[in-house]
C-alpha cells in the first residue's frame, strides 16, 4: 500500500512536495530539488508536461525518483493522450511501482511551448479518476478483465477560491464519485474557504492537501497573475512581498504562517517552492 | 449552418496562375454563405467585379439555390452551360461541401472562395458563433440545450476544469465557462446534474459520415 494512503488513513498530517522532470534527459537539477525535499516530504508529485511544455515523462521521472528513495504522485494530464494510452500508462505505472496517481485535466496547449499541438481531451479528469478505479477493480474501460490489475491511491484538484463555489462543489461530489480519495488543492490564501471546502467533504471520507505557494518576488506575483490559470494572488499577499525589504525572507515567513493555519484546518500540505527548495524545511517547521 | 469566410485573395490569384486561368465562372450559394455575407449575390456580384479589375474576364455568374445539393448544382450549372463552356476555372463562394459539390457537378478546374470555418449560431446579423461539431452524439440532453464539446476550448463533457476563474474560461477569458453555464440553466430549470458523463463515442465521428435514408436503418 502507498505510503501516503498509509500516512493519511491513519490520520496523520502529509507533507507533500512538486518536482518538474527535466526539459531533455539530464536528471541532474531534479534529483537536486529531489534531495532538498526529500527530507521534508511524504511524497513528491512529479508533473506531466506541465503548463503544456514539453518535459521528460512523468512516468520515467516518478519511477526515477522512487529509485532515489521518495514516493512519487504519478501526475497524468487528459491534454497528451487519448483513452489508450492513458490506460496503457496506468498499467504500466502500476508495473513500475507507482501506487499514487493524480489525474487532472491540463493546461491548454495554446498556454505552453507547443501552442500548434493538438489538445486531445479524449477524456476528462472525472471519466480517467473513474477508470483508474475501474483497473483497481481490475477491468479496463470497456469492462475487460486485466491479467493483473492495479491498486492505485487515486488523487485528483480540487480548487477551493475558485468561484462560484456551488459548481466547484458539484465538481468535487463528482470526482469522489468517480473514485478520489485524496485531493491536493490549488494555493490557499484565504483560510476560510479552505476550510469551507473541508467541511463540505468530510462527509465524503476522502482528504485534503492544501496547496502552499512560495512567492519569493515581486515578478513570480506577475507570473503567478498572468501564467497560473485557476489562480490569482490576492492583494494584501501580494502587497506584503511588494513591500518586504527582502522578499525572499518574506515569502518563507508568510508560507510558514500558512502551513500553521492548514495544520488546523486540512489533512496535509503540498509545499509548491518556485526555486524556494532551500528554505521549505524552516517553512514546514514554522521558523520561517 | 455553415459559418464561412472570404479565402485569402493570394491564394485565390495563386489557384487561378497555377492553371493559366484568365476567364472565371462565379458560383455562390443561397443559402450560408449568402446568410453569412460570403456567397449571396452581392459578394458574387462584388468577386466578379474584383476579378475584372485585376484583369480576368468573367464569363458569366450563378448564386446556386442549395449549392450543395448535387441534382441543383448539375441543373443550375446547366442554365449556364456555355459561360461556363467559356470559363478556364470557376471559383466557388460556398463551403467546401458546395466547392464539392461544384466540382462534381461541373467538369471544370473548380477553386475554393471561402474558408469553411464551423457550424453555428447566427447571433445577430452578421456575429456568428460555433455551436455544434457534428458528433454523431449528442449530450444536449444532459447539458440543458449547451453543447460542452463545441463551447468548452477543451472539450470537457465533465468541468470545470482547474483553470476556471470567478465562472470565467481560462483560455477564452473574455468568455464565461461553459460548465458554470450549463450548472446555472439545469438549476434554473430545476434540473440536477448528479451524474458523470460518461466518455464519448467517437466511433460516431469517423469520417467520412454518410446517410442513405433511403435504405433500412439510415446511415454510419
Amino acid at each position: 500500500m502507498s505510503r501516503l494512503r498509509e500516512l493519511l488513513e491513519s490520520g496523520e498530517f502529509v507533507v507533500t512536495g512538486e518536482v518538474a522532470p527535466p526539459r531533455g534527459t539530464d536528471l541532474a537539477d531534479m534529483h537536486a530539488s529531489v534531495d532538498l525535499l526529500a527530507p521534508h516530504c511524504h511524497a513528491l508529485n512529479v508533473t506531466d508536461n506541465q503548463g503544456a511544455s514539453l518535459h521528460l515523462s512523468s512516468l520515467a521521472a516518478s519511477r526515477a525518483i522512487l529509485e532515489r528513495g521518495i514516493e512519487p504522485i504519478f501526475q497524468q494530464t487528459c491534454r497528451d493522450r487519448n483513452r489508450l494510452a492513458l490506460q496503457s500508462d496506468l498499467l504500466a505505472a502500476w508495473s513500475l511501482g507507482l501506487e499514487n496517481v493524480l489525474v487532472v485535466t491540463g493546461d491548454d496547449p495554446r498556454a505552453g511551448d507547443h501552442p500548434h499541438a493538438k489538445g486531445v481531451f479524449d477524456l476528462d479528469s472525472t471519466q480517467l479518476a473513474s477508470i483508474a478505479l475501474g483497473m483497481n477493480e481490475g477491468r479496463d474501460m470497456m469492462g475487460r478483465d486485466l491479467k493483473g490489475g492495479t491498486d492505485f491511491y487515486i488523487g485528483a484538484a480540487m480548487f477551493p477560491e475558485a468561484e462560484p463555489w456551488d459548481v466547484q462543489l458539484a465538481r468535487i461530489e463528482q470526482k469522489v464519485a468517480a473514485g478520489v480519495r485524496f485531493f491536493q488543492t490549488q494555493a490557499i490564501f484565504d483560510m476560510d474557504k479552505l476550510q469551507r471546502a473541508v467541511d463540505a467533504v468530510r462527509p465524503l471520507g476522502v482528504k485534503v492537501i492544501a496547496g502552499v505557494l512560495v512567492i519569493r518576488s515581486p515578478r513570480v506575483v506577475d507570473f503567478v497573475n498572468r501564467n497560473l490559470a485557476g489562480l490569482m494572488v490576492p492583494d494584501h499577499v501580494a502587497d506584503r512581498i511588494r513591500s518586504a525589504s527582502d522578499p525572499a525572507e518574506e515569502a518563507v515567513r508568510l508560507a510558514a504562517e500558512q502551513v500553521r493555519d492548514i495544520r488546523e484546518i486540512a489533512d496535509g500540505v503540498h509545499v509548491m517552492p518556485l526555486g524556494l527548495d532551500t528554505e521549505v524545511g524552516r517553512i514546514l517547521d514554522g521558523t520561517g | 449552418m455553415i459559418i464561412t469566410r472570404p479565402r485569402d485573395w493570394d491564394r485565390i490569384k495563386a489557384n487561378l496562375s497555377d492553371i493559366a486561368a484568365r476567364r472565371v465562372f462565379v458560383m455562390g450559394c443561397g443559402q450560408c454563405a449568402a446568410v453569412a455575407h460570403t456567397g449571396g449575390e452581392k459578394e458574387v456580384l462584388e468577386t466578379a467585379e474584383r476579378l475584372r479589375a485585376e484583369g480576368y474576364e468573367v464569363t458569366g455568374w450563378a448564386v446556386g439555390e442549395v449549392t450543395c445539393h448535387l441534382n441543383g448544382t448539375k441543373l443550375e450549372s446547366r442554365k449556364h452551360r456555355s459561360e461556363i463552356d467559356d470559363a478556364d476555372a470557376v471559383l466557388v463562394l460556398a463551403c467546401g461541401a458546395g466547392v464539392q459539390t461544384t466540382a462534381d457537378a461541373i467538369a471544370k478546374p473548380v477553386f475554393p472562395g471561402l474558408e469553411s470555418l464551423f457550424l453555428g449560431t447566427v447571433i445577430r446579423n452578421g456575429i456568428f458563433e460555433e455551436r455544434c461539431q457534428t458528433c454523431g452524439d449528442c449530450v444536449l440532453d444532459k447539458t440543458a440545450g449547451i453543447c460542452p464539446v463545441t463551447t468548452c476550448p477543451k472539450g470537457l463533457l465533465n468541468g470545470p476544469c482547474g483553470g476556471m476563474w470567478n465562472g470565467m474560461c481560462e483560455v477564452l477569458t473574455d468568455r464565461e465557462c461553459t460548465h458554470v453555464r450549463i450548472q446555472r440553466r439545469l438549476a434554473e430549470q430545476g434540473r440536477t446534474r448528479n451524474s458523470t458523463l460518461e466518455p464519448k463515442d467517437f466511433s460516431t465521428a469517423l469520417k467520412p459520415g454518410g446517410v442513405n435514408i433511403r435504405q433500412q436503418g439510415g446511415g454510419r
